[in-house]
């Protein structure tokens, strides 16, 4: 009853503010375009790739390219649906009308889970198929192994993104901290503990290396990585329960 | 009806309230009154389930808030009129709060229109003056049509109509059997509004009172006498006449001399028999406002001093002498008077006034000789004088406005 209460409430709060339209309209734009001009890129530049490279093409993979920048814009979605309350101070009306602090974080996350669900396998499929239009004759096609699963995979985890910064500003409560520490983690830090031999055993397991791997349809021919892409899911799946525990602890101890 | 039994709550080393205990009735406003810093808005958010006391603990209607069936339709709560997402219309932010509480969405119309919000209703709150955020926080706390209702500092930026309006409501929400729970650091405000009176300094119950009895106990009346000017010796002559009869003389900045513990009368013979003329005796009465002053000056945490301007002027050659400043100047409560019980109780209450419109009202001197500053109780919307410094000849607070810690 109260949970139902909530999610109503939340859906107000979520559409009556212009940052969720701002945010998640820029998530899909930032992905497609981006991912647009990499395939058409990419598509060019195919003749003169190595003959290693080419067996390694992953056309789905490329049409989501512009994820790596779309992704920021979730990150912020997710950041300031949650430290909003925080920053507004709207947090102890909330908390004064809902007491149950369970009931109202995770009703409120769910309703923000939903939408960048929502937004995120639209963004996913209009990245794929324009991205492949792109890609001309090196097109990957829905029908083919593992795509459909790739792209479903891509909305996924866009959302787990989302919903990761989401538990991530309710531990911080501030939306600068919080945008302050996540931006530049996904951004840079992720990619350069990835990328770099020496860490990239550690790197793989960060949420982001981890959850991304759904996407991909051909493994790279070097790949020693210990998982496969639902195992990587899951990883990220992992992170993102961690992230909402710390912040269902924090929200129930502490003084709103 | 809301109780707190031993309410403590503590910061790491810092205690912001300590060991309150207090009883907020049904039928009648309440107001808790306390210098900025003193635990009001901590013991509102204790109240509300926010914040976990320490020690102690708070109900309203026997059961601690996060277990108070349908919290939001018992309780309504105005805690911070900036609480609003900016981006926000009016309406958008009651019909979420309305949504949360299960409350139908026409009665959102309904309190905006209560508040006179509803020319506004669909404009974002970022352009809301602090007034009328203030009268969308009103209405938020009205969404439920709780029975008890808290209100933190609500009249803050209201205009005088505003003030009214307030004033008016919180009466009619409590003639209508709810409890009303007002914090405010006006004493002239809640003079006119509250029946009852909660008053905390550094977190501890300093006063729990009918505000009649606040009044009757606190405003001291005084006496002012001026002796001719240029006779100082006429001046010392009737200090240590009046002081001999028993009469407690404090000098004022002007000359004249504020005299309790003596009627008018008496005042009169004695200094007819010391062969002192006078230039005036005049009937004053204390305000409320500074009777509330004096209860809380030893427990304000944020005082306020005479701006020196030093970092502004030029170093002084060697030798020069700096301007002396003027003895009493910017210290509002060198006109304090002693606590009734030293003085006692000279004059009657003026009769045939209102227990609320009367001790506010300063008797003005009948040869327009200005009544202290400060002392003037006759407009509630002014800002009370800033927590002031400590003049050198106050007495020294009295030993339960000390620290909290002091009393562990």
């Amino acid at each position: 009853m109260t949970a139902v209460q909530v999610v109503r409430s939340e859906w107000t709060k979520i559409r009556s503010v212009a940052s969720t339209v701002w945010t998640l309209s820029l998530a899909v734009v930032v992905t497609v375009a981006l991912g647009m001009l990499i395939s058409a890129l990419s598509s060019n530049e195919f003749d003169d790739m190595s003959r290693r490279d080419r067996l390694s093409f992953d056309p789905t993979f490329i049409s989501f390219a512009g994820m790596s920048l779309g992704q920021l814009a979730m990150i912020v979605f997710g950041v300031l649906v949650v430290s909003n309350e925080y920053s507004t101070g709207m947090i102890r009306t909330s908390l004064a009308a809902v007491p149950q602090r369970g009931t109202f974080l995770f009703s409120k996350i769910a309703v923000a889970t939903v939408l960048a669900l929502a937004v995120g396998l639209v963004t996913s499929f209009v990245a794929f198929f324009l991205g492949q239009a792109m890609l001309g004759s090196h097109r990957a096609s829905i029908g083919d192994a593992h795509v459909l699963r790739a792209v479903i995979g891509g909305g996924v985890y866009m959302t787990l993104i989302a919903v990761f910064s989401m538990g991530v500003a309710a531990m911080l409560r501030s939306p600068m901290l919080s945008l302050g520490i996540l931006m530049p983690f996904f951004f840079l830090i992720s990619n350069i503990l990835g990328n770099v031999d020496a860490t990239k055993k550690i790197g793989q397991y960060l949420p982001d290396q981890a959850g991304s791997r759904i996407m991909q349809v051909v493994t790279p021919l070097d790949d020693d990585t210990p998982y496969g892409p639902w195992g990587g899911l899951g990883i990220m799946a992992l992170w993102v329960i961690a992230a909402l525990l710390g912040g269902y602890v924090l929200l129930k101890r502490r003084d709103a | 009806m809301i109780e707190a039994v031993g309410l403590t709550k503590r910061y790491g080393d810092k205690t912001a309230v300590y060991n309150l205990s207090f009883q907020v009735r049904p039928g009648a406003v309440t107001g808790f009154l306390g210098p900025n810093g003193s635990g009001k808005s901590t013991t509102m958010r204790m109240i509300l389930g926010l914040d976990n006391p320490t020690a102690g603990q708070v109900t309203i209607g026997g059961y601690p808030y996060p277990r108070l069936p349908n919290a939001p339709r018992q309780v309504g709560a105005l805690l911070d009129a900036k609480a609003v997402h900016g981006g926000r219309s009016a309406r958008n932010h009651l019909l979420c709060l309305a949504q949360l509480s299960g409350i139908p969405a026409r009665r959102v119309d309904e309190v905006l229109g209560v508040v006179g919000l509803q020319d506004v209703a669909r404009k974002r709150s970022k352009g809301f003056s602090l007034g009328m955020g203030q009268r969308l926080g009103i209405a938020a706390a009205l969404l439920g049509d709780p029975q008890v209702l808290l209100f933190d500092e609500p009249v803050n930026g209201l205009d005088p109509e505003g003030i009214l309006w307030v004033r008016n409501l919180m009466k009619a929400l409590a003639a209508e059997g709810r409890t009303v729970f007002v914090s405010s650091h006006l004493m002239s405000e809640m003079a006119l509004t509250a029946d009852h009176l909660i008053v905390i300094g550094r977190g501890q119950l300093l006063a729990d009172m009918s505000i009649k009895d606040f009044i009757s106990a606190n405003s001291a009346d005084f006496a002012r006498v001026r002796t001719p000017d240029g006779e100082p010796q006429l001046r010392e002559k009737l200090t240590s006449a009046l002081t001999e009869a028993g009469g407690h003389v404090l000098p004022e900045q002007d000359g004249a001399l504020r005299i309790t513990g003596l009627p008018l009368p008496r005042i009169s013979d004695i200094a007819h028999e010391a062969d002192v003329r006078l230039w005036e005796l005049s009937p004053h009465q204390a305000s409320l406002e500074e009777a509330y002053m004096r209860m809380t000056q030893g427990a304000v945490d944020y005082r306020s001093t005479i701006d020196q301007k030093e970092g502004l002027m030029q170093p002084l050659p060697p030798g020069a002498q700096p301007p002396m400043p003027v003895p009493g100047q910017g210290q509002p409560d060198w006109y304090a008077p002693p606590p009734p019980q030293q003085g006692g109780q000279p004059f009657a209450m003026p009769q045939g006034q209102g227990p609320y419109g009367g001790a506010g009202q300063p008797q003005p001197g009948p040869y327009g000789a200005p009544s202290a500053p400060g002392a003037d109780g006759s407009n509630p919307y002014a800002q009370p004088a800033p927590a002031a410094p400590q003049a050198p000849q106050q007495p020294p607070a009295p030993a339960d406005l000390t620290k909290p810690e002091d009393a562990r």
